[in-house]
């Protein structure tokens, strides 16, 4: 049923004029320019088999997806100077004349069985040469996938950097007011489009969590009163308790091998980091300080957890070994840093920082050496950053018109993007890992 | 945590001579031991007889003080500012000349800064209250206290005149 009203609505969408459309949720909302950006163009896409038309439109698709990484610069579809669909059907002087230094072409086709082939080819302008050439074949409701999936082998073979489009995200929404108000755990694409309510609660939902494999979510509900650490499998819908002790059972997330789940427990009293092992559901407490220590986040290989803690006034992050002992702190710039993200190669630490009445998103970078901090984001309230799995871009969660608000910026701050969605408030977003192991 | 530590021995030792201070001035009855004696306790049900100076569940509906249910917070700060302190001890009175009744403390903060950081300023405040109560003669056994963080403000505006309405501690009776 839900499946049934979904497609409903999407063909409602559809026939919508424009204008309702961005209302709807389709604004493409480039907030900051980028004149380095990469000179790209997508033609259209055309369907030409002899069945129905697929609704997705696989070149805007690819289109958006390249222009909010922040790494190019696409050609609007009114400037192209022709519209080819295949390689050797390209006149490559009209592209260089107009400054363009990739092109992409392609067509939809039928492939039996009420499946599409969606088949394209990137083009390398200067040299006249074709740089990928290849098929993919979906049914009729995965034809976005294919295009994220279109979007991530250009990006990666132009930048050597695996594209992250093909991914999927969480975030909490939250609808009506005082008594009737509903709190929804959502999965959607990295676009935002084809979202779904995972979870639905009359009390507040908070800080999800992926598994590593992208099959389950932790996040954080309440019973009477008092918080819960839930584990979610999204495939079966089934739910399961994993702390409910006295105090605060919080800020859950999963180790990269997906067998362990760093959390706050404040059982003791205090807020603390604790790891528990989702097979034996021992716990180990990794902290032990009268400061509130949250908000823990494992390195990439395991070893090491970062947390919030104010042990040492204002909140900052600290990083500990996963098996416990001292902590050292990681972020001395800015009176406040909190939920830390960081990004696979632990080089780059993102966090929410405060000064003043002003919290932005900030990105502590130690590629080349010493720390160097950039900020990602304007503010005001401006929280829960969370890298793509490739961190060449982030989500965070902003606050406009007294609603929250989702934005997704590249991670070198020159191009935001705002995500629609349509209707309520939302937060907490959270990247959810590769569709595929590699 | 030098500094930090000491502050908050300050802290406790200066509410626990408003307490005392305070207590004088409602001139309350000695209190009694509650300790041993929570929930062996028969309770007078809520239409049973009112000993003189003694608070009843009616009390909470009438009482001046008694009808008090929120604690604010400055920024950042889990100390129970002094204006509060009455409030705490007509609570406390209440818990005392009633031992079968039960507390729950709820602890929220404003928007600002981290969710989950948020949950455990919104625990440390209602921890405060709880403290401050038991300091004043209550009894732990008849208190909980819990945070929801930022998650359930009273005021959705994003300015100091809302925020200062959200970082509270709400009290409430789950037996009377």
């Amino acid at each position: 049923m839900r499946r049934l009203l979904s497609h409903l609505f999407a063909l409602l969408v559809l026939t919508l004029p424009f204008g309702a459309l961005a209302q709807q949720g389709l604004e493409i909302d480039i907030v900051g320019g980028n004149a380095a950006a990469l000179p790209i163009a997508v033609a259209p896409m055309p369907y030409q088999g002899s069945g129905a038309a697929p609704e997705t439109d696989i070149a805007q698709i690819v289109a958006a997806d390249l222009a909010r990484s922040g790494q190019f610069r696409t050609l609007p579809a009114a400037n192209l100077p022709e519209r080819p669909t295949r390689g050797e059907e390209v006149n490559y002087p009209a592209w260089r004349a107009i400054n363009q230094d990739f092109l992409v072409v392609g067509r939809v086709l039928d492939a039996g069985g009420g499946t599409y082939r969606a088949e394209y080819e990137l083009l390398d302008v200067a040299k006249q040469t074709r740089l990928l050439g290849f098929a993919l074949t979906a049914r009729s409701g995965a034809m976005r996938d294919v295009a994220h999936q279109i979007a991530d082998a250009v990006y990666e073979k132009i930048l050597g950097v695996r594209g992250a489009f093909w991914t999927r995200i969480a975030y909490v929404r939250v609808t009506g007011t005082g008594g009737a108000r509903r709190y929804s755990l959502i999965v959607a694409d990295s676009d935002n489009y084809n979202a779904q309510e995972v979870v639905g609660s009359s009390e507040p939902l908070l800080s999800p969590s992926w598994s590593p494999d992208g099959s389950r979510l932790a996040y954080v509900g309440f019973e009477n009163g008092s918080s819960v650490v839930y584990v979610h499998t999204i495939a079966s819908g089934a739910r399961e308790v994993v702390a409910r002790f006295r105090g605060i059972n919080g800020a859950p997330e999963f180790s990269p091998d997906g067998r362990r789940l760093a959390l706050t427990l404040s059982r003791t009293g205090n807020p603390e980091i604790y790891v528990m092992d989702l097979g034996s559901r021992a716990l180990t407490q990794l902290t032990n300080h009268f400061g509130i220590d949250t908000e823990p986040t494992w390195s990439a290989d395991g070893s090491r957890v970062y947390f919030t803690s104010d042990r040492g006034g204002p909140p900052q992050i600290y990083v500990v070994s996963a098996s416990g002992g001292s902590a050292s702190r990681v972020t001395f710039q800015g009176t406040y840093n909190a939920s830390a993200s960081v990004s696979p190669d632990g080089k780059k630490i993102a966090t929410a920082q405060g000064a003043g009445n002003t919290y932005r998103i900030a990105m502590m970078d130690s590629s080349l050496g010493s720390p160097r901090w950039s900020l990602l984001s304007p503010g005001n309230l401006d929280e829960s950053p969370s890298f793509a799995p490739n961190a060449s871009m982030l989500l965070y969660a902003a606050r406009e018109g007294g609603r929250g608000v989702l934005y997704s910026v590249s991670a070198d701050a020159r191009v935001r993007q705002r995500l629609g969605v349509s209707g309520g408030d939302v937060r907490e977003p959270a990247w959810g890992p590769y569709r595929t192991p590699r | 945590m030098n500094v930090r530590t000491a502050s908050k021995i300050a802290t406790v030792a200066v509410m626990c001579t408003l307490a005392m201070a305070c207590s004088k001035k409602v001139r309350e009855t000695p209190p009694t031991d509650t300790g041993g004696t929570v929930g062996t306790t028969t309770p007078s049900g809520p239409t049973g007889p009112v000993t003189p100076g003694m608070y009843g569940p009616g009390d909470l509906d009438t009482d001046t003080c008694l009808r008090q249910r929120v604690v604010y917070f400055d920024l950042d700060q889990d100390t129970l500012k002094p204006e509060f302190q009455s409030i705490v001890n007509c609570h406390a009175k209440y818990l005392r000349d009633r031992p079968s009744s039960r507390m729950a403390l709820e602890g929220h903060a404003d928007e600002r800064g981290s969710r989950e950081y948020n949950l455990g300023l919104g625990e440390r405040r209602a921890s405060a209250v709880s403290s401050a109560l038991q300091a004043a003669g209550g009894s732990g056994g008849q208190i909980t206290a819990n945070s929801y963080g930022e998650e359930k403000p009273t005021c959705t505006d994003s300015n100091e005149s809302c925020w200062q309405q959200n970082r509270r501690v709400e009290i409430r009776y789950s037996e009377r």
